[in-house]
């Protein structure tokens, strides 16, 4: 290594010193976790065993919840990164629009393999969705989201890398709206296709909260369910019912949890309405705050949009210095707020309100047992309430203008409206408010496909529905999404799309559980015999059973939900799952003879000869 | 007893107190639920689902979901039979377990369990997954390719030994036990008198120089089945 670099890159193991003093600067307690080791992660490019050593002495944490820690989170690392990191995004979306051929030119530019780190110190590796579908192909360069990637473009980017060493130098162009602001300074663009009535609108800032505290808690409770307010993160829990159990709760403090961590594929809404609400979503967290008698608030910010967190945190600054956040607010003795933002570390399941919890604890995200349920008993044990980001725009704009004027938009049982992130085979990929209600049919003339083959409704974790199924209407009690909505052309290969899931809920499953951590492994085990031509009938009742298990003994929701791209995919796509024909001779297609040998080869240094093992049995 | 109450499970009635899980108040009753993870004196925790039953016809996990006053729960319905022999089935896959090679045959809950429902081969293909194993202690082995990630060793020792000898490390299915020190078993506090050595439901922690000691056949699940304790004393 040369001189320069060295002074780059400091030693992989902090001192006691520096481990104190990151400690001190977060506060020495369990919940400041995930930030200090965050911290140490930046610095020396891993959490080495040494660091965790430190970490868990200083802290007085058990070293092996440490390296817990450590080793669930996939932004975190034991063995040390380079300085440069490049996660590619190789999410279904980014796969659609060449993400192949963008991760073939940087394994070539970098001049390593997946996972690996070059001798000048840049690592290359893939990552799970970055909300960025609708700019696809799309990669962080460290923080630093990179989109729209071609292969030319990959390697100027890694040519421009190897000469600054500074990824914020490969913004040139920047992106409209707030991505052009100069604490976000991205290439990101909003694609906002169809800002709504309600989340886009303008907002009058400080006018929730003054309408708010001028009624009583309870009142504004009963003004949010007059306005039949349900969660916008999937799951639909009516918001008011949320809220009138956590202020019920006992508890000296409560807390009030933004779910900013989208990790759904396909998704990104709550991207584009961070970067251009802000304002909406803290006002809405105040009102709750107000309305559950909490004090404190929390933003479970994904790892992947660390590129907002200054601008975000700027936010809330002059929020506080307005008096809309802090003691007193709007000038009414004893209502205290405030907001902090709290870092995510790269896990899907932390998307789950009981998981989000656990990792605001300093713990790794393993979803809880329930009951308790948060409202009761959440984070730090006390009542919390946990929403999402487009679920806090809701509500402050129910405050500014109304239960009245928001269910004016929507259905009897789905009232207002829902951000669609929508990328995939279609014309204009982006984001899309619209009423609750309009058909599929409506949503792929808005967005120019018109002839697809089939939709993801809500991501994976969603349905994926064909033609016959276009005429059903997004709403809770019919098409239910959080949002994500990946629209497949007619000549998609919907196999390879059941697969790609299957593998982002393998990597995603956080292991608890036997039928989620073994249940995702063996689906992907029996689609890569059907892809190969190999699965016989056996296999896919195998297959059937194995993701009805899942759906029924599942802990959370990641598990029951972790099948439903192989079970939806079998009720409206049988086509998809023939069986090869039974062999004449009865010799198993599923048996792959040279597989099944090939341990045996390596080890004993020889190879087996003979066609019947060169071509398997029934070639 | 003023805050018992009642609840049918397959048709029989079953006397809880309040706070009290299903799994408990019918083990009481004389009913056995199947199940791995949990283990009395330990905090419930609801992660090998082989006691899923269905409460009010709602799928929950019988160790963690509290009795509820005049429910209604299934458990040994043909459904939840197929569900924990599934169960039964991933965690043999997932893992390397050699029955005939291993020193807890006959007193392993996980193949006693496969007896009682009538797994004989898994369906499932085998994972082969390479998995290290600790043998740095003098007088205990941690072997993981037997373990089923039930946690057992970890409550036990973190709740009942007042230590954190074990806990998880990674996640999915590469998720597994790793110990209190930078590398070793042996460079832990743990100590032969500990609790956590004998909470293992099957062959992955084992002391040392134990082997054979109870002949095979005359072993635990070897004179009757898994659960025969808890039905005896049905009412």
């Amino acid at each position: 290594m040369t001189a320069t670099s060295e002074s780059r890159s400091p030693s992989v193991d902090p001192t006691l010193e520096e481990v104190v003093e990151t400690i001190d600067r977060h506060g020495n307690e369990r919940t400041s976790l995930m930030h200090v080791l965050r911290d140490i992660q930046e610095r020396h490019r891993c959490v080495s065993p040494g660091a965790q050593s430190l970490v868990a002495e200083v802290m007085g944490i058990p070293r092996v919840e440490v390296e817990g820690f450590v080793s669930f989170y996939s932004f975190l690392s034991e063995e040390p990164w380079g300085d440069i990191v490049i996660r590619v995004c190789d999410d279904v979306p980014d796969r659609m629009r060449g993400f192949e051929r963008v991760l073939s030119a940087f394994r070539e530019a970098v001049g390593v393999e997946v996972g690996r780190t070059s001798a000048d110190g840049i690592t290359l590796t893939t990552t799970a969705s970055i909300g960025l579908s609708d700019q696809a192909p799309a990669a962080l360069v460290n923080d630093v989201p990179v989109t729209e990637l071609s292969t030319d473009k990959v390697h100027r980017i890694v040519e421009a890398l190897r000469s600054h060493r500074d990824p914020k130098k490969l913004v040139t162009l920047l992106g409209d709206g707030n991505n052009a602001h100069p604490l976000v300074r991205s290439m990101v663009k909003n694609n906002l296709m169809h800002p709504g009535p309600l989340i886009f609108s303008p907002v009058s800032r400080g006018q929730a909260i003054r309408r708010a505290t001028r009624v009583s808690p309870a009142e504004v409770i009963r003004q949010v369910k007059a306005a039949r307010l349900r969660g916008r993160g999937g799951a639909g829990f009516p918001t008011g019912m949320k809220w009138e159990f956590t202020r019920a709760s006992l508890g000296e403090r409560k807390f009030v949890i933004c779910n900013a961590d989208e990790g759904e594929p396909g998704t990104f809404k709550d991207r584009v309405i961070l970067t251009e609400r802000p304002d909406r979503v803290f006002s809405g967290m105040t009102v709750a705050g107000y309305a559950i008698g909490a004090q404190e608030g929390i933003v479970y910010l994904r790892a992947e949009y660390q590129y907002l967190r200054a601008y975000l945190e700027a936010v809330l600054a002059q929020r506080r210095s307005d008096g809309l956040l802090g003691r007193d607010i709007v000038g009414r003795p004893g209502f205290h707020f405030d907001i902090r933002i709290q870092m995510g570390a790269g896990a899907y399941v932390c998307g789950e309100e009981t998981a989000l919890i656990r990792s605001c604890e300093g713990r790794a995200g393993e979803p809880l047992n329930r009951p308790p349920f948060p409202a009761e008993h959440g984070f730090l044990g006390c009542p919390t309430s946990v929403n999402n980001v487009e679920t806090y725009c809701c509500i402050a704009k129910i405050l500014e203008e109304g239960a009245a004027a928001f269910n004016e938009y929507g259905t009897p049982e789905s009232a207002g409206t829902k951000v669609l992130s929508i990328s995939g085979d279609c014309l204009k990929p982006g984001i899309y408010e619209v009423a609750f209600g309009i058909t599929l049919h409506t949503m792929l003339e808005m967005c120019g496909a018109e002839d697809a083959r089939a939709v993801q409704v809500g991501g994976p974790s969603g349905s994926l529905v064909g033609p016959t199924d276009f005429h059903r209407r997004i709403c809770f009690n019919d098409l239910p999404t959080g949002g994500s909505m990946i629209v497949f052309g007619p000549d998609r290969d919907l196999l390879s799309v059941v697969y790609a899931f299957a593998e982002f809920f393998a990597d995603e499953s956080c292991g608890y559980c036997t039928p989620c951590r073994v249940g995702t492994q063996l689906i992907l085990r029996y689609l890569e015999r059907l892809r190969a031509g190999r699965a016989e009938a056996s296999d896919i009742e195998e297959l059937r059973r194995t993701a009805r298990t899942m759906k029924t003994t599942s802990r959370c929701g990641l598990g029951s939900t972790a099948c439903n791209p192989v079970l939806t995919s079998m009720e409206r796509f049988p086509e998809l799952y023939a069986p090869v024909d039974d062999h004449p001779d009865a010799y198993r297609r599923s048996f792959d003879l040279p597989r099944a040998v090939a341990e045996a080869e390596r080890l004993s240094g020889r190879t087996s000869r003979g066609e019947h093992v060169e071509q398997g049995y029934h070639a | 007893m003023p805050d018992t109450f009642t609840f049918l499970m397959d048709g029989r009635s079953v006397v809880a107190t309040a706070g009290q899980s299903i799994l408990e108040a019918a083990e009481a009753g004389g009913i056995y639920v199947p199940r791995l993870c949990h283990k009395p004196g330990l905090v419930p925790w609801g992660a090998c689902r082989i006691c899923t039953v269905r409460m009010n016809d709602r799928p929950c996990a019988a160790c963690t979901q509290p009795a509820v006053p005049g429910s209604v729960v299934e458990n040994d319905t043909e459904e939840l039979r197929a569900y924990r022999r599934t169960l039964v089935e991933m965690l043999f896959v997932e893992g390397n377990h050699f029955c005939m090679l291993c020193e807890k045959s006959g007193n392993c809950e996980l193949q006693a369990l496969a007896y009682r429902l009538g797994v004989t081969a898994p369906r499932a293909p085998y994972f082969f997954q390479a998995r290290d194993i600790d043998a740095s202690h003098p007088d205990i082995i941690l072997d993981r390719n037997r373990c089923i990630q039930c946690a057992r060793c970890i409550r036990t020792s973190k709740d009942l030994d007042g230590k954190n000898v074990f806990g998880f490390l990674g996640r999915g299915t590469a998720k597994r036990i790793g110990v209190n020190a930078r590398v070793r078993l042996r460079d832990t506090e743990v100590d032969l008198t500990d609790l956590s050595l004998d909470a293992c439901p099957v062959g992955a922690l084992l002391r040392k120089r134990e082997g054979f000691r109870v002949p095979v056949g005359d072993r635990l699940y070897d004179l009757e089945p898994i659960g025969s304790d808890i039905e005896r004393n049905s009412p």
